[in-house]
């Protein structure tokens, strides 16, 4: 159907460019005009005489100057007088059949998304619950709440989604909705900060400082309170005790705790050592998103790297696979792995160069999620 | 689906934009009348698929389509049903395709109306216009598509920036558009020009009716977009000599001193250097605020966009269509042929003289708007040009331009006589000192305004007297000043009401001097004067709005114990975006208007509060809007314009007063 608009349209477009060179060419030639035009120029003049806006001899000698320009106009032909050549028109018909529809379908088929019918948000919000997808869901959690504010297993739902989708500004402030509605725990606290340091770019402010103060009164052996008191100090310049905070803190843990990496490159930090290279990702601190990311679930991650990197691996042996390409690039953007990411764009790309549809479906992808230039 | 037509109607009018700036030319180059008969029907065809697709985006915004990357970012569906559509071009990318749709408009309307127009001029200035079409068009579709399209659509939009949500923003760019993006079709005149090799009083004739509704749009869009400043941005500040207002001054003086030269060119086939060399002008500064505003070389509510990639492809088309117009201006110029003569004081003369002043004022803002952005790119260095640079250079730089406005309207064509016409002028310059004294009676000074004061009152006296002598000069019964009326050239009452415009706008700006201002805080019940009114706070209370609340100052304002008015200035706050925006409370009073804006509410239940009184400041807009007036009177008036000399030996006599 869409196509059959597509079609409909270009027709349309193209008539506009047949139509006049099938006709006979119509209209005054370019002299006929210009002798009209001084006509008028004299016609004027001499009713403004009349009506005693101008002085008679004055007119006289507007009339001579129109008359003047009126003889060199006349003189000088103009190249419309020339007649029309069918074989002209011909090439011109046959350049506008070629290259119309060829430049428009060339350039839509690489930038336009056919696949995707109009979406007008009454029609999504009609559908069932089960197709909505996860930012549909944010939102009826959202307007749920905007009805009854005191719900606090709205909150709970929402806070760890608005975290992973950095909006940390809401993630801090669904926290402090639990912590007045809940009560205040270690976990709500540590949470609360977490936040608040993200929403802050990894600075952890007066606000945050006070939670985990709270967070670590509350329960003195949980990490995550302490791990930020460590770094709340260390940005305050105050190495000495950062160090002391997170050797002890270190000590204190399993050796294969998820954390342990990400505090160890701290403590590394701490000594003057060089950082090590910076994980890429959205969050302007890099080391702190990696925090975040070990402590959600440090299996879990480990088992999607490997599925990551079965599927590159599979991919490097056979790359003919647009749907496998078409979720590593998914993947590695999830990750936050955005150089893997483009440099995946590029390797399916060169792979699947004979196939223009598919590496429409790869470039739309990057463009989607943000992995162009 | 309709989305996606859209986004193909916009590729394929990139296709007809390069057929249709190939085709025709190479018609007029090589006299084929059937090549040049293409441009009409593809230029029409053209608007109507841009149109199309400009329909498209607006409806996905009216639906609050997520999917499109261009409505999440600028639109949410509680915005009310105004701001969705005037949210389309409230962001970078619909405002691009406003932007070549009014270039399609202008295109499509010089087709259709223009039968009797020379073929040739007519080919090559639509394919002029297509040639700009065709890059603006790729520019959109390669930079800035308001037609991308996102996997997985979000459930919420962004919002609209708040500044934006208002009636003024419905209005104002679209009028802007009309008047910046209509300059493009005297520059496709121009260039047409230069191609066919004829620059003569048939092209300034048929160059002229488009010069001035162009530059009707562009007065108004200006006058809108500042008062819009003036109510939205809380300052009481009407003109801010920000880089992005610069950017629409420079093309209006560009355009009003093309306005009266092409009024030269026609009468007398004279100034035809000035003519193109202006309409190439006035075109290019539009060009280059667009670059300024669109490129994210200024950061302002303007510039939406901060891409690198979008700065050098806009660049790359300033480049090309100013650099390639001058080129052809270069090698054609020499070749011009001498036009009418003209003694050097004579009404040529004088439009010589306001050309020189606009110019230079041009120049002057230029200078003024780049400067800093090239000492910033040079040595980094920040420096700000404000109201004192212009103040110092603008202002007697425009000074002596009113002085002369008025003797120039009554200077007779080719000789004129600058005794007879300062005789004549006797009464303005009567009205003018009267005015000065007094203003300067009633308001004292500073001597600024009541000087300025008294030239906007000459200047505006000085615009009717040659229609006023002409009115009651043999015998005034009205029966025959009403047939003299009616025999006047609407041309004629346009050019005193476009000069009396200008002259009502300097009143209101003069009259600034005498403002009062108020920075206060006040609780609910405090009484303050400000200039002769008295302000009460009555309540401070909250009110939601569809997607903001806001905290609203319920003030009378009275005067001499009587209620003249009741305001409601209000903050509103937009939790989407975060941010705030202040609503003026504005009351007109006598030309005058009261102005109250609030700040945040303190804890102590006082509000913070500005408050100015502002003689006069209506007659600011209200110049802009004769000046218009004058504009649509003369676009009215479709008789052919033919200068008449006058013989040098014989004086002022009333009815021998030039023609118009």
């Amino acid at each position: 159907m869409l196509w059959v608009f597509f079609a409909a349209l270009t027709v349309a477009a193209l008539t506009s460019v047949f139509w006049p060179l099938l006709r006979t060419p119509r209209g005054p030639s370019r002299s006929a005009i210009e002798v009209a035009f001084y006509k008028a120029q004299v016609a004027e003049i001499e009713r403004d005489a009349a009506r005693g806006l101008v002085a008679k001899h004055d007119a006289e000698g507007a009339k001579a100057e129109a008359a003047r320009r009126l003889i060199m106009a006349s003189e000088t032909p103009g190249p419309g007088a020339a007649d029309a050549s069918p074989a002209k028109a011909r090439a011109a018909i046959a350049v506008a059949v070629l290259f119309v529809p060829a430049l428009a379908i060339g350039l839509y088929s690489s930038i336009g998304h056919p696949g995707l019918p109009d979406l007008p948000l009454t029609a999504r919000m009609a559908q069932p619950a089960a197709k909505l997808d996860i930012m549909a869901a944010i939102g009826k959690v959202e307007a749920h709440l905007a009805e009854s504010p005191n719900d606090a297993r709205g909150y709970a739902i929402l806070a760890p989604i608005y975290m992973r989708l950095g909006r940390y500004e809401d993630a801090a402030k669904a926290y402090a909705a639990m912590l007045r509605l809940e009560g205040e725990t270690e976990e709500r606290l540590s949470l609360y900060g977490e936040a608040l340091v993200a929403a802050a770019q990894g600075d952890v402010t007066a606000e945050a400082k006070k939670a985990f103060e709270s967070a670590k009164a509350k329960d003195p052996a949980a990490p995550r309170p302490r791990f930020y008191l460590g770094l709340a100090a260390a940005e305050a310049g105050d190495k000495a005790g950062a160090k002391k905070i997170w050797t002890e803190l270190l000590e204190q843990s399993p050796p294969d705790a998820p954390y342990a990496p990400a505090l160890r490159e701290k403590l590394a930090a701490l000594d003057g050592a060089p950082a090590p290279a910076a994980l890429p990702g959205p969050e302007q601190n890099p080391a702190l998103a990696a925090n975040i990311k070990a402590m959600a679930g440090p299996e879990q991650a480990q088992a999607i790297k490997g599925m990551v990197d079965r599927l590159a691996a599979k991919l490097a042996e056979n790359g003919q696979d647009v749907e496998g390409w078409l979720r590593l690039v998914r993947a590695y953007a999830v990750l936050h792995e955005s150089e893997k990411a483009r440099s995946a764009v590029v390797d399916a790309k060169r792979n699947l160069a004979d196939d223009a549809t598919a590496s429409a479906r790869i470039d739309a992808l990057a463009r989607e999620l943000g992995l162009e230039g | 689906m309709i989305v996606e037509t859209g986004h193909y109607a916009l590729v394929l009018a990139l296709a007809l934009a390069l057929v249709n700036s190939v085709l025709p030319i190479w018609g007029s180059l090589a006299g084929d009348r059937r090549l040049m008969a293409v441009a009409p029907p593809v230029a029409i065809m053209s608007f109507l698929l841009i149109g199309y697709s400009y329909f498209a985006l607006t409806y996905a915004h009216v639906t609050s389509d997520f999917s499109l990357l261009n409505v999440v970012e600028n639109s949410h569906s509680a915005k009310p049903l105004i701001y969705k559509i005037s949210g389309v071009w409230g962001n970078h990318e619909g405002s691009m395709l406003l932007w070549v749709l009014v270039l399609a408009l202008f295109g499509a309307a010089v087709a259709m109306f223009s039968a009797s127009m020379p073929e040739d001029l007519r080919a090559n200035t639509l394919a002029v216009q297509s040639w700009i079409s065709a890059a603006f068009v790729l520019f959109i579709l390669l930079t800035s598509n308001p037609f991308a399209r996102l996997g997985a659509p979000p459930a919420e939009g962004n919002d609209l920036n708040p500044l934006l949500q208002d009636p003024g923003l419905a209005i104002h760019p679209p009028l802007l558009y009309l008047g910046y993006v209509g300059l493009s079709i005297t520059y496709s005149f121009a260039a047409a020009a230069l191609i066919c090799g004829r620059i003569d009083a048939v092209f300034a004739r048929f160059v002229r009716p488009w010069t001035l509704a162009a530059w009707i749009c562009l007065t108004l869009g200006i006058a809108m977009g500042s008062y819009w400043a003036y109510y939205t941005l809380g300052w009481g500040g009407f003109w801010f000599w920000d880089p992005v207002e610069n950017a629409s001054l420079m093309p209006w003086l560009a355009a009003t001193a093309l306005l009266h030269c092409t009024s030269v060119m026609e009468k007398r086939e004279a100034l035809k250097i000035w003519t193109i060399f202006l309409a190439i002008l006035a075109f290019s500064l539009s060009l280059l605020g667009t670059f300024l505003v669109r490129s994210g070389v200024l950061t302002s509510v303007h510039a939406f966009a901060t891409d690198p990639m979008r700065g050098v492809f806009i660049l790359l088309i300033l480049v090309l269509f100013i650099g390639g117009s001058l080129v052809l201006f270069a090698a054609r110029a020499g070749g011009l042929k001498q036009g009418g003569l003209f003694a050097p004081i004579s009404r040529e003369g004088a439009i010589v003289v306001n050309n020189l002043i606009l110019s230079t004022c041009c120049a002057t803002v230029f200078v003024g708007t780049l400067y800093p952005l090239a000492l910033e790119a040079v040595t980094g260095e920040k420096i700000s040009v404000g109201a004192p640079f212009f103040n110092l250079t603008f202002v007697p730089l425009f000074v002596p331009l009113f002085i002369l406005m008025p003797v120039g309207q009554m200077l007779a064509w080719k000789r004129g006589d600058l005794l007879g016409v300062a005789q004549r002028l006797i009464y303005a310059f009567g009205a003018g000192l009267l005015m000065a004294a007094a203003l300067a009676a009633i308001h004292g000074g500073p001597a600024v305004s009541f000087l300025l004061g008294g030239l906007a009152a000459y200047v505006i006296v000085g615009a009717f007297t040659d229609i006023g002598r002409r009115l009651l000069g043999a015998g005034a019964s009205p029966a025959a000043i009403l047939r003299r009326l009616s025999g006047l050239p609407r041309q004629a009452l346009g050019t005193a009401f476009a000069h009396a415009g200008i002259g009502v706008t300097l009143l209101g700006l003069a009259a600034s001097g005498w403002g009062v201002e108020k920075i206060t805080t006040l609780r609910p019940g405090d009484t303050l004067d400000v200039g002769p009114f008295q302000l009460t706070l009555r309540d401070l209370a909250k009110r939601e709005g569809p997607n903001y609340s806001e905290i609203f100052a319920t003030t009378v304002i009275r005067s001499g114990g009587v209620v003249a008015a009741v305001v409601e200035p209000s903050l509103r706050s937009y939790p989407t975006r975060r941010s705030n925006r202040t609503e003026a409370g504005i009351a007109t009073l006598s030309l005058g208007q009261v102005y109250i804006s609030i700040g945040g509410l303190e804890p102590d239940g006082k509000v913070d509060a500005r408050i100015f009184w502002k003689p006069l400041v209506s007659l600011i807009w209200g110049g802009a809007l004769i000046m218009a007036f004058g504009g649509a009177l003369s676009l009215s008036d479709m008789r052919l314009r033919v200068g008449v000399g006058r013989r040098a030996r014989k004086p002022a006599a009333p009815q021998a007063a030039p023609a118009e």
